[in-house]
Order: structure tokens, then sequence, then C-alpha cells
């Protein structure tokens, strides 16, 4: 699929609301950057600000019951499934109505009765579980296809391997994301990889590979559509890759001082969010006013979720003992 | 039927995947026609019945527990199977931090029914295949351990370890699984029992006592368990009395069993084939300590493996492995000073 169809199989109303989520994913994280810095919210912050096309494009791409896995860096997945902003926000406050009761906080943000398996923060670890997701819908012959988000970072753990070999093996419908921001937490993939690309490495697992502009949403998608499809007609997986930038840091106060001012000068004109506006202007999609009152939208709902998250019940401190077994207390 | 633990674990894990088709079996050499049927033989023919659920894999232990872990999120009931307790600690990521785990970080929304199943035992293999590994997981919330003596036992725990919804790690011991053929271990004990056709399942959480008695308390599981009863018979000819309980379930612990036998014979002794650091034996004896120091007549006492991996040599493994005659010297000990 390329672009050109893409854009005529989502049409106008779904082409806005994926330029939506990304300005809701780019203004959150920006909101939340702000509260975690001023000292008002607890833990730790890894934040998707650049990769907005990534998550928004894969999870349009989605039929109602695929899931998704994600990673230590989950918010752009999350809303992007349309997880509802004040549950993450409750979660990220480690409130009681938090979208996991304050248990999971910032790294494990997901809800599977939207699709989303709670994220799993330990590098490369939710690939094999959605390899046992996509297992499971193989062997009930469901039409449904797991998605796993994962970084460059993660192409390097032996669980990417034994993953990606077990999922070409049974010929799984899975879809494996690689969202390359061409850094792992500090470190240049540069230094860590010798191969250019790390979608060249499906050839060795004998399973399909391919590439697309993670700073072109509607490049995203179409790719995404077409691995969707593989996966879901029984032709296997796909080991997809995603060329993309953080305009961030690696986590909480990270100033990012490892990446070069012109790299970042250079990644910033593929802004995807800007060249998403643009083409929706120049093909008469949206209007300048109606992006303005978008924007606005946004911003106040996302000052809605806060505002709510802020006026949350902490958690009772005995519920620790909860949630832990289906069927037993906690023995003390 | 009589049966031995490998055989009675396969007729359980047969009736299970007969009754509930989301039950499935994922492990390395579990069903290759003219193979072994995993280690111990205990998958030996269900490909025949079940080819689809039967599911080999390449050796590639974190994908098999990182696929059970996402298998059963989607509502499948895995049995994961490695062939060696010891190969656990490669997928060790995914059993701690994810199916330990996920049901709690997501606030309890989720349900982890998977089933591993693991064989231990110190027997002639060296180090790295030869371990107790009982200890790594007692530390781990959120996985209930069950370690089956007989075969009555491991059926009826293996039923209720898939109908459970939370994780069960199952310790199998490779002399007493009673595995026939070319996959037949020496030194073996006959732990035969006779198991009913009709479906029955021994609770997890539920200990039992083996042998009553009045002088001392012995707690022991797997092999341990078998060596106890040994040590008891030999005691019984010195007068001494010995209660021998199976606690069966490691995690949650039938702590009740082993407090209400101690409040009775005033002595604890743990035996256990790991080593004595950071073991079994020193949670259930500060668990008994904690809850009645007023009825202990002698300190509570342990029989375990030397602070060391397992040697290789059958004079240093003897040595090594608690034998029946150590257990009876501990108790022995142990009344003489009380």
């Amino acid at each position: 699929m390329d672009k050109e169809t893409a854009i005529s199989e989502l049409g106008d109303s779904r082409i806005i609301d994926m330029y939506r989520r990304m300005v809701i994913i780019r203004e959150f994280e920006e909101r939340i950057r702000y509260l975690f810095l001023e000292g008002k919210m607890p833990g730790t912050i890894h934040q998707y600000i650049g990769m907005e096309a990534c998550a928004v494009g894969v999870c349009s791409a989605l039929e109602v019951n695929d899931v998704i896995g994600s990673t230590h860096r989950p918010n752009g997945h999350a809303l992007a499934m349309g997880i509802p902003m004040k549950d993450i926000v409750a979660e990220l406050y480690g409130k009681a109505n938090g979208v996991c009761r304050g248990k999971g906080g910032a790294m494990h943000i997901g809800d599977l009765e939207r699709g989303m398996i709670p994220a799993i923060a330990i590098v490369g670890a939710n690939m094999p579980v959605v390899l046992g997701a996509a297992l499971a819908f193989k062997l009930r012959k469901e039409p449904r296809v797991a998605v796993s988000f994962f970084g460059d970072g993660a192409s390097n753990e032996g669980a990417f391997h034994e993953a990606l070999n077990m999922a070409a093996v049974y010929r799984v419908p899975a879809v494996f994301v690689c969202e390359n921001n061409q850094y792992g937490a500090s470190t240049s993939i540069k230094l860590t990889t010798a191969i250019e690309h790390i979608s060249d490495r499906a050839a060795c697992y004998g399973m399909r590979g391919d590439l697309a502009d993670g700073m072109d949403v509607l490049d995203v998608y179409a790719h995404a559509r077409e691995a969707l499809h593989t996966a879901r007609s029984g032709k296997g997986p796909t080991l997809l890759e995603l060329l993309t930038y953080r305009f961030c840091g690696h986590s909480r106060r990270d100033p990012s001082n490892y990446q070069p001012e012109e790299e970042k000068k250079r990644w910033k004109k593929k802004d995807s969010i800007a060249r998403f506006r643009s083409l929706m202007l120049e093909r008469g999609i949206i209007t300048k006013e109606k992006l303005d009152v978008l924007k606005k939208e946004v911003e106040d709902s996302i000052s809605e979720a806060i505002e709510y998250a802020r006026h949350c019940p902490d958690p009772d401190p005995e519920d620790t003992y909860n949630d832990l077994y289906v069927g037993m207390e906690v023995p003390k | 039927m009589k049966m031995g633990i490998a055989e009675a674990l396969r007729k359980a894990i047969h009736d299970e995947m007969t009754r509930d088709e989301n039950v499935f079996c994922i492990g390395e050499d579990i069903g290759i026609t003219g193979g072994f049927g995993g280690a111990f033989t205990v998958t030996l023919g269900l490909e025949k019945d079940f080819r689809d659920r039967i599911i080999d894999t390449p050796i590639s232990e974190t994908g098999i527990f990182g696929a059970a872990c996402g298998a059963a999120l989607m509502g499948m009931r895995p049995i994961a199977d490695v062939q060696y307790g010891d190969f656990l600690l490669c997928a060790m990521d995914q059993i701690v931090n994810q199916i330990a785990k996920l049901r709690y970080m997501s606030g309890g929304k989720l349900k982890m029914p998977v089933v591993m199943r693991a064989p231990v035992g110190v027997t002639g293999r060296g180090s790295q295949h030869a371990q107790n590994l009982e200890p790594y997981f007692l530390c781990c919330p959120g996985i209930k351990i069950v370690a089956p003596a007989t075969a009555y036992d491991a059926a009826g725990l293996l039923r209720a370890a898939v109908r459970d919804d939370d994780p069960v790690l199952i310790f199998e011991h490779k002399l007493l699984y009673g595995s026939k053929g070319p996959r037949q271990e020496s030194g073996t004990f006959d732990v035969t029992s006779e198991i009913p056709e009709e479906d029955y399942v021994v609770p997890i959480g539920k200990g039992v006592v083996r042998r009553a008695g009045s002088d001392c308390t012995i707690v022991a599981s797997l092999l341990m368990m078998h060596f106890s009863l040994a040590a008891a018979r030999m005691l019984e000819e010195e007068g001494i009395s010995c209660e021998v309980l199976d606690p069966r379930t490691l995690w949650p612990l039938d702590i009740e069993l082993i407090t209400g036998s101690v409040r009775k014979t005033g002595r604890l002794v743990i035996a256990e084939e790991s080593p004595k650091q950071g073991g079994l034996g020193a949670e259930i004896g500060m668990q008994v300590s904690e809850r009645i120091p007023d009825y202990l007549l002698a300190p509570i006492t342990r029989v375990a493996a030397p602070n060391t991996p397992a040697p290789f040599s059958p004079v240093m493994e003897r040595f090594y492995v608690p034998q029946p005659e150590r257990i009876r010297d501990e108790v022995k000990s142990l009344i003489a000073e009380s």
C-alpha cells in the first residue's frame, strides 16, 4: 500500500482523528514533563515526543480485537490505543483510580480491555509475550494480530532473537515494530549495531522485513496495514522498522546532550506533526481555523485530565496486599 | 491403576487437554515422534492425540515462558516445560518480571494461568543439571510452588495447577519420576500410587502428614520426604517417634499443619536437598519460630546440602545430598539435647 491509497482508504475524518491523537501525545507529554520537573509527580518519566507518528500510524491500522505490547515508554501507545488520558495521568500520580490502580506507574501503563497489554519495562521482554498472544490467536483460529513495539536497543537482546525465530517458525499473526529512535538511552545505535537497518535482520529468521519513515504517519500506516494484512491472512509475521527520533531526553531530566545539534536540527525538519499538518492544509482536509480549535480542545482535555487525576484519592496503603493472586490472599 | 509420577502426570495432562481446549503444552522435545516426550517422558505420545497443542520449541527458554505468558493473557492455559529445572534461569526475566508480576502491575485486571514444570534433584550430572531451585522462587511473590512426592499428588496437583488462575510452578524430582525405557534414571525410588480413573485434584496449599509421631516433626518434600520417612523408620527402632510432614505446596505454605505438629512434638527438623543458605528451611523455621516460640523444646534445625554447587563425583555427591542417616542423626542429637 502506498501513501495515496492510505489517504483515500482513511478518508478525511480518520485522518483528522490521527492528527488529533498525535497532537494529544505531543501536548500530553509536554505537560507531563512540566509536572514532573515541577516535582509534582512521583516516579520517573520516559517520553514519546518526536515519535508520535509511530504509535498513531500503527495503532490506526489495527482492527478492533488486535492487541499491542509496549515498553518503558508507553504513553504514546496508550494514547494511540484510546486509553483515557485521565486514567493515565491518575496512574502517573499513583492514584487509586489510575489505569493500573496505582500499582503499575509510568512504565507499566496499559489496559488489555483496550487492546494494550500493560507495558513491560524490561527491554525486549514484551516480544516473547506478544509472540505468545499471537500463538493463542493462531491456536484458536481467531483473525487477530498481536503487535510488539520495541526500540532499537531491544534488537540486541536475546529475547528479540528467540521471539522472532519462534514467530517465524510458527508463522504466528504478529507484527514486530522496531521504533528505531537512534539511541538506546544515551548510546547511539551506531555504537551498538554494525548493520545499517535492523529490519535486515528479518532475513535471518526467514521473516518478512520492512522499513518505513517513522516521521510520516501515513507512511507508517501504509506499511503497518500491509504487515497486519500479511499476518492476518496467515502469511506470517513482519519485522517492521520505523526510522524515528526522540525530541526529548531518554528519561527524567536528561537534556540529551549526546544528540548532536546538527542531528537534532535535521530530524526536527522531519517533525511528523508539522509535516502532517501541512499535508492536511494543502489537500484541504482541514482548515487553519479548525486546526486552532482542535489544538484548544486537546489542551483543554489535558487540563481536565490533570485536574481530575490530582483530585483522585490516594490508594489505601494496605491495598498493597490486593491484586496479586486471583484465588488467595497474600500470605503474611 | 498403578502409575509412577511420569505416567500419572501424562494422564493428568491428557485429561486436562481433553477437558479444556485452551490447555496446551509448550517446551523442548516434548512431542517429537520417535523422541523422548520431554527429558523424562512425561509428555510421551501426547502429540498423537493433540498435534496442534503439543508445541515443540527451539532451545529458547525465554521464548517458551514469554509465549506461555502472552498466551495466558489471551485466555489460554499453557503448560510450559523445561528439560531441567536449571534452565528456568534462562527464562528468569519472563517468569519473575512478567508471569509473576503482570497481574499485580495491572491492578488485578489480568489473569496469568500459566503452569510451569521443572525437574530438579542432584543426579550425577554435575552442577548445571542438578539444582534444587525451590529457594530461587520462594522469594518471588506472585507464583505458587508445588512439589509432589507421590504419583497421586503429582496428578492431583497438576490438575489443580492447570485449573488455577494464578501461575503455578511444579517441581518434579528426577529420581521419583519412574520414567521408563531409555530415559530411565539410575537410583530411582518407586513412588507409584493407585491413580483413580475419575477426576480429582490435590488442593494447592494443603500439606499432608505422611507419618504420625510425637517426639519430633520433620518437614521435607520430594526426595527428602522419602529420606525422612526412611529416617523415621530407623528412629522408631530406637524408640523415637517422628512425625513426617510433606508440605506438597511450598508457597503458600500450609503453615497451620506445620505449627500444629510442632505444638505437639516441640521439635522441628527441616530436611532439604538444596544448600542451607537462604533455603526452604530458613523460611519454614522462621515462620514457625515467629508463630509458636513458646512451644519449642529445642532449636529448630536444618539438614541441607553444603553451601556449594553440587559436585559430580559420586563420592562427593553422596556426601552432598542429605542421606536418611544424617536426618536420623540430627533428630537424635536434638532429642538428646532437650
